[in-house]
């Protein structure tokens, strides 16, 4: 029998639900455009009664304000856009920086929790509980003050070999910045397609003969070696600039800010709590039989925990890992309580001198639901490509 | 007659202080017997055979397998998971591998072998259990019935010598109980050493040359399974056996 | 073979013991050589940590008020700090003399929470219980009436400011979060995508710029003439990032009612709303409690960033009551200590209250 087209839709009627549902919305629509023309007309006369200008074109005028660190030097001539993008970069800088550091310490403290010592597994909760309960603000506030009231005065720090400690933060040699450097970079960035090459032949020759080769130290010990081998080439510089006592303040050498490093402590020792939290739930999360499974055909711990156990448990760790990537990344905008320029303490001196409330705070916003979107986006093709195929 | 494969020798086992779970169990397997082990719940069946891979480890007493005493010698309990293989109740496939994934995992990482001969070694088994056309799906995808032979086809891959089944279609939906057992009783006639714990007695009067029933942790009765579902000595036996036979 | 004659075996305690403290020392502190390695590293950390600590915090410490004896050689952590001013601390810039005011607030308000955690009164009459203790709290807080002098809002602060910020916002989240919830599962596209781009606008965002927002722009919202007072701005801001959080959370549990009770309900003849109220919301609900418990915990850490828009809750009344007075200010460290351990006690009890409920739920699932 040929197949039939399915039958036209049905005439409208008054009472059906769609009417019903059109009906709603309208109405719901309408209060919310009410009640959004109520504000935005209220604003529109607030302002022009306290004679505060409107609009983005002070981004062009001159900031007339210092910020305390930046990655690139910053004077108080330039326009406030561009102390924005100051802010955004410092805001980059702690978050990615603290993200790196908070993975691993929170995946160690995490994994801990299995540990067969008794007293590891009681650190590791004692570590959950104390900084999950107490406020990142009070945790932020209680490392700055460490940092500018336990810690000594420039005058006469800590030295320990060579670095130095005091309220003025954390100084550092660098090394200075010679060809060979770029030579040593260039070596190195030349290294990661060696080894990457490397790898998929040891993985051919595994598949084809059974033997494994090693997957991880080679390939490292390749980059660092072609690293090493472009610093010689271009000299081997070994100048470094030391940090030394100066009168008032240590001179030289690299800085850390107290304020920059109380912010990534405190973010990184309360966002690790729960990324310990997350990696626990997910390692528990596989059921043990798989591991038992594994044992039984012979796998060793190693390859149990590598092939079997860990792909299963990132499924379950990876999406709510990066939620606490995101708070990591939003809770640094506390660092306004502790002078630290990021994006939120720049918009709150911008708002200060120009009154301009309603564009500084869109920026702010801006930043961060951008950042939210791109995360959640990838999370979502993450989640897609990796999701373990049901029926 | 040659030495047997499997020997319990006064093997005793607790679970904590108090829970005697084996006590004084003496058990010899012959090579290419096929044994059935039934009983009540909690009587210890799935514990023994847990032990003869060292899934469990036994607190007195001697467990000899295919000439190798197991203890604490991670050599020795390697050697001996070679040689046996094991079918779960929940079949504990593993759900990010495909189905030939599942099956080469083991023989390419711990037996060495190349990935091209393991993929023909397992299409191999995955034909005798006749799954062979679901190569690359996913378990997930699979019905129960399927999943527990393509776990069947898995722990054959690594060419065992004794084959333990802890209640290898207890998780199964009526209807594919069947499929298994028939793939089951296959092997059996095969010539595999075969040692199932399972409460499906006509495959037990089918395949079977040993019933041994088990009860609180004792060897209670062992039979051939005609005198034994026939002719129960034991009171005890004849107790479980009203039960299961009753309805 | 023929069946041998069955002896029964007794049951026999095990040959060596595996329960009880010396072989969970051994197998938990000595199971293998790392972890013994593990063991006299860790131990021998805390045998020098853990007395040093201990005679700071608490042997060699000074109790008394006094900034002399604080300021003696060799001396411990001053508490003399938080003795001298924890009135400051706990209760803000509240008039001194009227402070029995906001403390009896906060006991009727804790023993509300409290109350509304035990089973028992999980009853209708809770809503106007609750509704009663607030008016009771504002009368007495506010003052203006009954004779009680009238203490402007700007003046409230440090624990019972805590704990009022963290309750009514919650309280008022949580309606505004089921309405939030049900309509992003709405089949009405306009209504879902309202709900939508309010809970991914707010979760985006920080705390902060929802509070700067609330501060600097709500006075631009109100039409001329009218203040809003800086108390109902900050709620209203954390009421609206509460709400957003919450709103997910309840979604989760909506999710997880299986269709086919909404199935059984429509062939019944139940309404929308009646099938929401009536079967789907009291299962979600129950499933839902102990995240309802962690947004209450986060609300609750959250108000500390009140502190920000001049509002002095605990964490801000700390800083006003030691950044003012030199002679105390070198102690600050101990100040902090003990809001921290404030805090900690409330959110450590709350996080094991909600791990009980999760057991009770899942005890009722067991069958």
């Amino acid at each position: 029998m040929p197949t039939r087209t399915p039958p036209k839709k049905k005439p409208f009627t008054w009472r059906s639900q769609a009417f019903r549902a059109l009906v709603y919305q309208v109405i719901a629509v309408a209060c919310i455009a009410l009640v959004v023309w109520f504000l935005a007309h209220n604003t529109a006369t607030n302002m022009r009664i306290r004679g505060i200008q409107s609009g983005f074109d002070f981004l062009t005028s001159a900031a007339g304000f210092d910020i305390g660190e930046s990655l690139y030097p910053f004077d108080s001539g330039e326009p406030y856009w561009h102390a924005f993008l100051i802010g955004v970069t410092n805001t980059l800088r702690v978050a990615v920086l603290g993200i790196v550091l908070t993975t691993l310490l929170g995946t160690l403290i995490g994994m801990g929790r299995f540990s067969r010592n008794a007293l590891v597994r009681g650190l590791c909760v004692t570590y959950v509980e104390l900084f999950r309960n107490i406020p990142v603000l009070l945790q932020l506030l209680m490392w700055y003050l460490l940092f500018t009231e336990v810690l000594p005065a420039s005058t006469e720090p800590l030295v320990m070999g060579p670095l130095f400690l005091s309220k003025g933060g954390l100084n550092f040699p660098i090394p200075v910045w010679a060809t060979g450097h770029v030579w040593a970079t260039a070596g190195l960035l030349a290294g990661l397609p060696l080894a990457w090459l490397y790898r998929r032949r040891a993985v051919k020759v595994f598949e084809r003969t059974g033997r494994t080769g090693s997957l991880f130290w080679v390939p490292l010990f390749i980059v660092m070696a072609v690293g090493v081998v472009g610093w010689l080439v271009g000299g081997a510089p070994v100048a470094f600039d030391h940090p030394k006592q100066g009168e008032f303040a240590i001179e030289n050498g690299g800085a850390l800010t107290p304020e920059f490093l109380s912010v990534l402590l405190g973010l990184t020792i309360y966002t690790a709590a729960f990324v310990a939290e997350v990696v626990r739930s997910g390692v528990q999360s596989v059921p043990r039989g798989q591991g038992e499974a594994a044992s039984a055909l012979g796998l060793s711990p190693a390859q149990e925990m590598r092939l079997v156990m860990l792909p299963q448990a990132l499924r379950v760790i990876i999406p709510p890992m990066t939620n606490q990537f995101l708070n990591l990344t939003k809770n640094s905008s506390l660092a306004v309580a502790i002078g630290y320029p990021d994006v939120v303490s720049i918009a709150n001196t911008a708002i200060n001198q120009t009154g301009r409330a309603v564009e500084c705070v869109s920026v702010i916003m801006l930043v961060y639901l951008s950042t939210s979107l791109a995360t959640s986006l990838l999370m979502n093709w993450y989640n897609a490509r990796a999701a373990i195929k049901e029926r | 007659m040659s030495q047997p494969i499997v020997t319990f020798d006064k093997v005793n086992k607790w679970y904590g202080n108090d829970f005697h779970v084996l006590r004084d169990i003496d058990l010899s397997v012959a090579k290419g017997e096929r044994i059935v082990i039934c009983g009540p719940s909690g009587s210890g069946k799935s514990t023994l055979i847990r032990c003869i891979n060292r899934l469990e480890e036994h607190q007195q007493g001697r467990l000899i397998v295919d000439g190798v005493e197991l203890s604490d010698d991670v050599k020795a309990i390697d050697q001996v998971r070679k040689e046996v293989g094991m079918v779960f109740q929940q079949f504990n496939l593993f759900p990010h591998l495909t189905v030939l994934e599942n099956l080469t995992l083991s023989p390419m990482w711990v037996g060495k072998t190349p990935k091209k001969e393991a993929e023909e070694k397992a299409m191999e088994q995955l034909q005798r259990v006749r799954i062979a056309e679901q190569a690359s799906k996913y378990p997930l995808q699979l019905s129960g019935g399927q999943q527990q032979r393509v776990a069947i086809a898995r722990a054959l891959c690594l060419k065992p010598k004794i084959m333990l089944f802890d209640e290898p279609t207890s998780a199964l939906d009526p209807e594919m109980i069947k499929e298994v057992l028939d793939v089951i009783i296959e092997l059996a006639n095969q010539g595999i050493t075969m040692i199932c714990v399972t409460h499906e007695m006509g495959f037990a009067k089918a395949v079977a040359d040993r019933v041994i029933f088990m009860d609180q942790g004792q060897i209670v009765e062992q039979n051939n399974p005609n005198d034994f579902f026939n002719n129960p000595q034991n009171e005890r036996s004849r107790d479980f056996l009203s039960k299961i036979l009753g309805h | 073979m023929d069946a041998q004659t069955f002896q029964p075996i007794a049951p026999r305690p095990a040959p060596g013991k595996t329960e009880g403290l010396l072989p969970w020392m051994r197998s938990n502190l000595f199971g293998n050589w790392p972890t013994s390695l593990g063991t006299v590293v860790l131990g021998a950390l805390l045998l020098w940590l853990v007395p040093q600590m201990l005679s700071w915090t608490l042997l060699r410490a000074v109790w008394v008020p006094q900034v002399e004896a604080c300021r003696m050689d060799g001396v411990g952590a001053c508490w003399g700090v938080v003795a001298e001013k924890y009135r400051l601390i706990i209760f803000g810039r509240y008039p001194f003399d009227e402070q029995w005011r906001p403390l009896v607030a906060t006991v009727l308000m804790v023993s509300i929470l409290m109350a509304s955690c035990a089973r028992a009164f999980w009853k209708p009459w809770l809503a106007l219980l609750w509704l009663a203790v607030l008016g009771a709290f504002f009368t007495i807080m506010f003052g203006g009436v009954l004779g009680l002098s009238r203490i402007e809002t700007d003046r409230w602060g440090g624990l019972p400011l805590t704990i009022l910020l963290a309750s009514l916002s919650i309280a008022m989240a949580f309606p505004v979060a089921l309405l939030v919830a049900l309509g992003r599962r709405s089949s009405m596209p306009a209504i879902r995508s309202v709900c939508t781009v309010y809970v991914e606008l707010i979760r985006g965002v920080p705390l902060i710029s929802v509070l700067f927002m609330a501060s600097f722009m709500f006075p631009l919202f109100m039409p001329q003439g009218f203040t809003i007072d800086v108390l109902i701005r900050v709620l209203v801001g954390i009421t609206l990032f509460a709400a957003a959080y919450m709103a997910e959370v309840i979604r989760g549990g909506l999710q997880a009612i299986p269709k086919g009770q909404v199935e059984a309900a429509a062939t019944l003849g139940l309404s929308y709303w009646q099938t929401q109220r009536k079967i789907v919301l009291p299962q979600a609900l129950a499933m839902v409690v102990p995240g309802i418990m962690n947004g209450f915990i986060s609300t609750f850490k959250d108000t500390s960033l009140v502190t920000i828009v001049s509002l002095y809750e605990l964490t801000g009344s700390m800083g006003l009551a030691l950044n003012s007075d030199a002679e105390w200010r070198p102690f600050k460290i101990e100040g902090y200590l003990f809001i921290a351990s404030l805090y900690f006690l409330f959110c450590f009890s709350m996080s094991r209250y909600s791990h009980w409920v999760e057991k009770q739920v899942n005890k009722s699932k067991l069958r």
